[in-house]
């Protein structure tokens, strides 16, 4: 082979793992980022400032028309993309913020897919259309104040009266509750764990917003309040039966969170490169020395080993050969790298590595959140611990 | 009868890029990424409104240039066009405005129309000739520049806005109009867009399909020449003033000198 003949290295792109994506992939990634460019960044750090999303529902219906609600579901009105499009996207999104990628996450991975596996057709009638479009926002209600990592032991009840069923209980920390329209929740029944869509103005129903957060702060956390909500026979998610269900909906959720760590990593990264190479302290730019480069290679080769990994998983995944373990793999290793990524950049950064101004802060601060919702960083080692040698460690 | 609007769309050079000329002082365009003129998004923008108003429309996209112009097609199509047709001919290097414009007035024939819709002008040679060049070379009005656009009874009918008025503009159809980006932001590509433009029908053409002699086109049929080009100066430091009481009126000096104000 003749020199010239080979690529020329790009920066943005050093394995040329570009050459992986068909042209609709970068087609789906362009959409993405250039809509997150447009409607996001311009506003993300005030957002974040004042701990609010004020054009959440604008935002979902933007969202929608692009297809991005739901977007590897098929029919009801969903785009109907691979999975390895739909990483893309939340690669894209989370470079925005991983509050943007958690609304798109909780709405198409955990809401969303919830009712189109296990969900009734008339239920499926009912939301998916609605959802996808970003016209009724989702929630997915399984941890507790007293539950989180061990979910199993969840005391929310759903009683049996008549035909009627009535839920009670609390959930903790669920992403779009206070702005959601339609809350799936995980409640414990006398015949095992089931799922029930829950209409959100049902009476007896309410969602305070969580305050006082200082990770995600662009997204809506909230409480759900269920005191004695009555609900039809027929709110009950017919096809599944205990904990395997919100687990295969965490599954699908985390796989997203793979592709879309790399992004708040990559965005770090980039403020790091540019910032390295125009910042110039003793006489010289800053990523003139060899502990800022050593920094920087390191990034890039966690980055992009990181994002080969999300792309190999994503083609599993399509091939319908992704195991829960292989996600909890690439949600352990991406999301443990992207916060170092961005701790490191902070570091490069200096005093404006703790600015708004930049997205560093911000991002590694969300990323606190990644590290321990869908599973925290240490049930992802029991998994494959459990996995590699056949014994439980969980309890 | 269905509505069919011809949307021509010019694949440029991507202007993030580094633009450079060739040797024979045309645009190099291996050097640098293509896309979609993004003025021409809103004639597609607004072609697609026009369809979503119409009981029954189709909207054929309209290129000519090189092989990856194929890339604005998709671009357009996966916005919502049903259909898109690329003429691409060796022949047709160098072409200027003039040969631009019969080829494309060609294609649109060939193609069959009842409105055609432009841009305001390309993002790259910003001439913005080609709609009055077209609307001649077809032999129907032209309603240039709109910021308004909305067809009503076999009438296109428009605003455009000037510096002292705005004028309400209609011509009978079939007519040729270009819609300025004060028309309204053109939408994403919709995934589900992007998918189904795989599936939309792309038409080929070469010169010779089109009944076009290669001399009526290329540098040689060209009727303008470009002599010279010069690569822009680098960038200054620029003047920095240091304000000591004297500020304004140094500010106010600079600004006069340079002739802004
Ligand atoms: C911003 C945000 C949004 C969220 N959104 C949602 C949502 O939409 N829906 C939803 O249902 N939940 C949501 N969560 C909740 C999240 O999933 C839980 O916080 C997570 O599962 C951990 O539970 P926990 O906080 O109760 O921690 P705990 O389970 O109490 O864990 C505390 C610590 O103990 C460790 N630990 C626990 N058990 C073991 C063990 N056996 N061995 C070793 N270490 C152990 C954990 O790894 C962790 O480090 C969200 C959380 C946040 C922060
Ligand atoms: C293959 C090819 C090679 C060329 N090479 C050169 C060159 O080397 N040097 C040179 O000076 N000129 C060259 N030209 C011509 C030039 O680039 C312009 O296409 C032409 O002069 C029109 O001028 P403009 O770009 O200013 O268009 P404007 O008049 O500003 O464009 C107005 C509108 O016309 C439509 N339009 C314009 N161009 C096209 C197109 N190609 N296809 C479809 N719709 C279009 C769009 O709707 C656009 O918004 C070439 C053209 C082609 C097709």
């Amino acid at each position: 082979m003749s020199g010239s003949a080979l690529p020329s290295f790009d920066p943005s792109d050093p394995l040329g793992l570009d050459e992986l994506l068909s042209d609709e992939d970068l087609a789906v990634r362009d959409t993405v980022r250039r809509w997150a460019a447009d409607r996001v960044l311009p506003r993300i750090a005030e957002w974040y400032e004042r701990g609010e999303l004020p054009g959440i529902r604008e935002l979902a219906r933007e969202l929608g028309a692009l297809g991005a609600l739901g977007m590897s579901l098929t029919g009801y009105g969903c785009a109907g993309a691979s999975a390895v499009q739909y990483g893309l996207a939340c690669l894209e999104l989370e470079a925005a913020d991983s509050g943007i990628r958690s609304l798109v996450s909780v709405q198409g991975s955990l809401a969303m897919y919830a009712i189109h596996r296990f969900g009734s057709e008339e239920q499926k009638q009912e939301w998916l259309p609605r959802m996808a479009a970003g016209e009724v926002i989702g929630c997915f209600g399984l941890t507790e104040p007293d539950h989180g990592s061990d979910p199993a032991g969840m005391t929310t009840y759903a009683k049996r009266d008549g035909t009627d069923w009535v839920l009670t209980g609390r959930k903790m920390w669920i992403t779009n509750g206070s702005v959601a329209g339609v809350a799936v929740v995980w409640a414990r029944t006398d015949d095992g764990i089931r799922g029930f869509v829950v209409p959100t103005d049902a009476p007896g129903f309410s969602a305070p917003e969580i305050r006082h957060k200082w990770s995600l702060r662009a997204s809506v956390t909230s409480e759900l309040v269920m005191d004695d909500v009555r609900l039809p026979a027929d709110a009950v998610l017919p096809e599944v039966t205990g904990l395997r269900g919100p687990l295969s909906c965490l599954s699908h959720a985390r796989y997203g969170i793979v592709w879309g760590s790399m992004g708040a990593a990559r965005s770090c990264f980039e403020a790091a490169l540019d910032y390295a190479k125009s910042r110039e302290q003793f006489g010289r730019p800053i990523g003139a020395f060899q502990l800022t480069q050593a920094k920087l290679a390191d990034m890039a080769v966690e980055l992009h080993k990181g994002i080969l990994l999300a792309h190999h998983l994503g083609r599993r995944m399509d091939a319908g050969r992704l195991r829960p373990e292989q996600v909890s793999f690439g949600k352990l290793n991406n999301v443990r790298e992207a916060i170092e990524i961005c701790r490191t950049a902070r570091t490069i950064l200096g005093a404006n590595g703790i600015s708004l101004e930049y997205p560093v802060m911000r991002h590694a601060t969300n990323l606190e959140s990644v590290l321990t919702y869908e599973g925290t960083v240490e049930m992802h080692q029991l998994v494959l611990g459990k996995a590699l040698t056949s014994l439980d460690a969980f309890r | 009868m269905s509505l069919r609007i011809v949307v021509a769309v010019k694949y440029v050079p991507d202007a993030t890029g580094d633009r450079h000329f060739a040797e024979d002082l045309t645009t190099d365009r291996d050097a640098v990424d293509g896309l979609l003129s993004e003025l021409d998004e809103y004639a597609v923008e607004q072609a697609l409104q026009i369809a979503e108003e119409a009981d029954d429309a189709e909207i054929t996209v309209l290129t000519v240039g090189p092989e990856d112009a194929k890339d604005a097609l998709r671009k357009a199509l996966s916005m919502g066009a049903d259909q898109a047709v690329h003429v691409e001919d060796d022949a047709l290097h160098g072409t200027d405005a003039l040969g631009t414009s019969l080829v494309l007035a060609k294609a649109i024939e060939h193609t069959g129309y009842d409105l055609v819709v432009c841009g305001m002008a390309s993002t790259d040679g910003t001439m913005g000739v080609l709609p009055a060049m077209l609307a001649e070379r077809l032999g129907v009005p032209q309603v240039t520049l709109l910021s308004e656009v909305k067809v009503e009874d076999g009438k296109v009918t428009g605003r455009r806005d000037g510096d002292a008025a705005s004028e309400q503009l209609e011509a009978q159809l079939p007519a040729v109009v270009s819609v300025t980006d004060q028309s309204g932001e053109a939408r994403y590509p919709s995934f589900k867009g992007i998918m189904a433009a795989k599936k939309k029908k792309v038409e080929s053409l070469d010169l010779s399909d089109l009944g076009i002699e290669e001399d009526e086109v290329g540098l040689a049929g060209a009727w303008t020449k470009v002599d010279s080009a010069a690569e822009r100066p680098a960038r200054t430091a620029g003047t920095i003033v240091t304000d000591e009481g004297e500020g304004g009126k140094q500010l106010a000096a600079f600004l006069a000198e340079q002739k802004f104000i």
